[in-house]
């Protein structure tokens, strides 16, 4: 569903990689593995649209995602580096108003369910800024809780400053979001259990 | 779409009554300004009378200019600004509930408090009325016109001065129309035409300023 071919990637003077190939289908997860700068982040920001690539082609569904954007942004969620929260909002206040901004159903018990999921139920209506750094990253994890209905997942280091339990409950997720059909691209440094048999490695050379 | 607008509007109207010291200083700063300018000139009301209309607009152009930075500063340092434009909606729209929540935190006050201070420099009903009509047709307009130099300077060092740089000039006309309306009722010969071209170019505004506040943000999120 997802394919990339001859993708190349350029930040100023360097180029970051080229001739990047690779498919995603139903069901499979591509961990995108590589050193600092070496262009995992910059790569996850182009399948979604986010920046333009030097070469190469990304199709969606079979479509460009130039030709298809808003069909890409019906089916994708993309979490970044930056947790997208608002500082002086409550985490469910913070998980409302991005599920109504994704389009996504935002109804009180969803709110709750993705909140006990990530272990901030206690949490809901304290403001973001009053939270550590792994517990926000908790708190932007959520939507994955309420975002079943996206098909593809691109998570730019998700399992950063999380705790072990945090770490089997997102990975225990991600595998319940590919048995569904879904997929999901990711970068992590970190050695985690990814789901067995359907995680491919893409390694970005620098 | 119109959820998403309305979520849109909701939280940055939300989040500034959270942050309400942001929103407050550019107001007191716009009462201070206006207010100083009586004790400065003296108290001839003949002049006062005169320069009223320039004074408030002058110190309005100003107060909306403070609190620019902030309109898509914060979502682009906190990452919000990445998930609005990876939503499904046009960003057109989105843009525009962010810049109606911008007028009415930082414009409507202006407006609101602007008879008030009018009465300081002895503004009478009828130019006081007309002032507030200007500052309900323009303070709309700068906010749309900041909201294109704010987007264009997102994550440029010292982004503070070069949006005075790039809408001050744009302000121009808006400061020109608001101010002569007033001169215009003052002067006995009716502020229709400069009211009316103020509500044109809200009107031009309204319609050019998002896309191009949309284009500046997908440039600086590559």
């Amino acid at each position: 569903m997802l394919e990339v071919r001859d993708l190349a990637c350029q930040r100023g003077e360097q180029p970051l990689f080229n001739g990047v190939s690779f498919d995603v289908s139903a069901g499979e997860l591509l961990w995108v593995e590589g050193r600092n700068g070496s262009g995992k982040t910059s790569l996850l920001r182009i399948l979604c649209g986010l920046s333009p690539a030097e070469a190469g082609t990304v199709r969606w569904r079979g479509e460009s995602i130039h030709d298809a954007r808003e069909a890409l942004l019906h089916d994708t969620l993309f979490l970044a580096h930056a947790n997208g929260l608002k500082d002086d909002l409550t985490v469910a206040e913070n998980l409302r108003f991005d599920a109504r901004l994704a389009g996504l159903h935002a109804s009180a018990e969803r709110i709750e369910a993705a909140l006990r999921a990530c272990g901030l139920r206690e949490r809901r209506d304290l403001a973001v800024r009053y939270l550590s750094q792994g517990q926000r990253r908790r708190a932007a994890l959520a939507r994955l809780w309420m975002a079943e209905s996206r098909k593809l997942w691109i998570l730019d280091e998700p399992f950063a400053a999380l705790d072990a339990e945090s770490v089997d409950r997102l990975a225990a997720h991600l595998g319940a979001h590919l048995d569904a059909g879904g997929l999901a691209v990711l970068t992590t440094h970190q050695e985690v259990p990814l789901p067995a048999g359907r995680t491919r490695r893409l390694r970005l050379a620098h | 779409m119109w959820d998403a607008f309305v979520a849109v509007f909701a939280r940055d109207v939300l989040q500034a009554w959270r942050r309400r010291a942001d929103w407050l200083t550019s107001i007191f700063f716009f009462v201070i300004v206006v207010s100083l300018f009586p004790l400065g000139v003296g108290p001839e009301p003949a002049l006062l009378r005169t320069m009223a209309p320039g004074v408030v607009w002058v110190a309005a152009l100003l107060a909306a200019m403070l609190s620019l930075p902030r309109v898509f500063g914060s979502d682009f340092a906190d990452g919000t600004l990445e998930q609005l434009v990876l939503t499904p909606h046009p960003l057109t729209v989105l843009v525009l509930a962010k810049m109606l929540a911008h007028w009415l935190l930082s414009g409507v006050p202006l407006a609101l408090i602007a008879p008030v201070l009018g009465l300081q420099f002895g503004l009478e009903g009828g130019p006081v009325g007309v002032l507030f009509a200007a500052l309900l047709l323009g303070t709309p307009c700068l906010s749309l016109i900041g909201g294109v130099g704010a987007a264009l300077t997102l994550g440029v060092r010292g982004s503070g001065v070069l949006i005075a740089l790039l809408v001050l000039p744009l302000y121009v006309p808006v400061l020109i129309f608001g101010a002569g309306a007033v001169e215009a009722t003052v002067a006995g010969t009716g502020a229709a035409g400069h009211l009316s071209l103020l509500a044109a170019g809200l009107l031009i505004a309204i319609v050019l300023a998002p896309w191009a506040i949309a284009a500046a943000l997908r440039i600086a999120l590559e």
